[in-house]
């Protein structure tokens, strides 16, 4: 049995093939970890069974799209791909595009670096560990905010949630945007 | 490197994040997020976040069809969306309003002018240009006001605010702000309801005095 610490997570793997190799039999894994997720997660938030088909499809067919910009130094494969199926589900509801930042393009070709990854993972596992520490009215409350239920003025409203380690991904994210900077310095 | 200082407040950020918040405010934090490596740090917390919800929820069964029709896409040409580039001080989610072009300034009076970039019922996006010394004409906003700055600075009752500051200002804010002096001060400025300037009035009566 190898040393969890040292073991990227077979999503991350599967992602990087997809990235790196145009893997397909990688990409089959990943549609079959997060398709049903996803069809789950997007008919939450009142969809039916046969749009969520749909932006399952549509999200799923980004992922093998967009795969070179999936960074996993940043984000865990569930990160980017809810930022996918949000996007797809605001843009069908509202009929127009949501505004996006420019995107943050890692162009100082360093090579990847396994314990950032690594970290990135551990904080994600962090946060499921604290959202499954939540009562059932606190994790209801969290999960209307992340499905795009609740106003900004609701969310401010809320406590008890797990903010503090939304802060240690922050911490995180920040530490790596800042070396990325640092990096791009002349 | 970064001397942004006013951010978006987090329970905003989170709204962008989870796609709650109204189109001209997205606007406005897309805007701020590609200025500002914090803010883009916090957003990728909440996607974070909405990642590990996705993961923990419960399968619902997809069918073979569908799963079939996207293996059988993967091959398919497609046409990537278009990506505006930030031109100048206008960062990417600007460029893209101004569709690659230079703003369209319509004056307001004092030197003040402003290019309405999106109207609608929703909210307005605009961009104001004020010269040093300069106060934003007497607006009222019925409910809150995203102030962005892209170029120059300008100072009111609650701070300073430089080239990447965001203020968030709601109707009980009374606040004047005043272009500092150097730059003409560039702001990108989002309402949730028609904003209204007050000192047009008097503009709008001019014509008729001439009569
Ligand atoms: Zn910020």
């Amino acid at each position: 049995m190898s040393d969890p610490r040292t073991e990227l997570s077979q999503q991350t793997e599967w992602m990087l093939a997809v990235r790196d190799r145009r893997d397909r039999q990688a990409f089959a894994c990943l549609f079959d970890h997060f398709a049903p997720r996803l069809k789950g997660f997007v008919m939450r938030s009142g969809s039916s069974s046969h749009q969520a088909e749909e932006i399952v499809q549509d999200v799923m067919l980004a992922v093998w799209r967009k795969a070179a910009s999936y960074d996993p130094h940043r984000a865990p494969v569930s990160a980017w791909i809810y930022q996918i199926a949000r996007n797809r589900q605001i843009d069908l509801v509202r009929r127009e595009k949501r505004p996006l930042p420019e995107e943050w393009i890692d162009d100082t070709g360093s090579e990847p670096d396994a314990s950032q990854i690594l970290a990135v993972e551990q904080e994600a596992g962090h946060l499921k560990a604290a959202l499954a520490r939540l009562k059932p009215d606190q994790r209801e409350m969290i999960e209307k905010a992340y499905l795009g239920e609740l106003t900004h003025h609701e969310i401010s409203t809320m406590t008890g949630l797990p903010l503090g380690t939304v802060k240690s991904r922050i911490r995180l994210g920040l530490e790596r945007l800042r070396h990325e900077l640092k990096a791009l310095e002349p | 490197m970064s001397s942004i200082t006013h951010h978006v407040p987090d329970a905003m950020l989170a709204a962008y994040a989870a796609g709650a918040l109204p189109q001209a405010f997205s606007t406005v934090v897309a805007t701020h997020v590609s200025l500002c490596p914090e803010c883009r740090a916090g957003m990728e917390a909440h996607h974070g976040a909405g990642g590990a919800l996705l993961e923990d929820t419960p399968e619902a069964t997809v069918t073979q069809g569908t799963r079939d029709a996207v293996l059988a896409l993967l091959d398919m040409p497609f046409v990537p969306e278009p990506v505006y580039e930030r031109r100048g001080i206008y960062p990417g989610p600007v460029a893209e309003l101004l569709k690659g072009q230079p703003p369209q300034w319509k004056t307001l009076g004092m030197g003040v002018r402003q290019s309405i970039l999106s109207e609608t019922r929703d909210g307005s996006v605009r961009l104001l240009s004020i010269p040093p010394g300069q106060a934003v004409p007497d607006h009222g906003h019925n409910g809150i006001e995203m102030t962005l700055v892209l170029q120059g600075s300008f100072t009111d009752e609650t701070g300073r605010f430089a080239a990447g500051d965001l203020e968030v200002a709601d109707e009980t804010l009374e606040h004047t702000p005043v272009a500092d002096a150097g730059e003409t001060c560039i702001c990108l400025a989002a309402t949730d309801a028609p904003l209204r300037f007050r000192a047009l009035v008097p503009r709008l009566l001019q014509p008729i005095f001439r009569i």
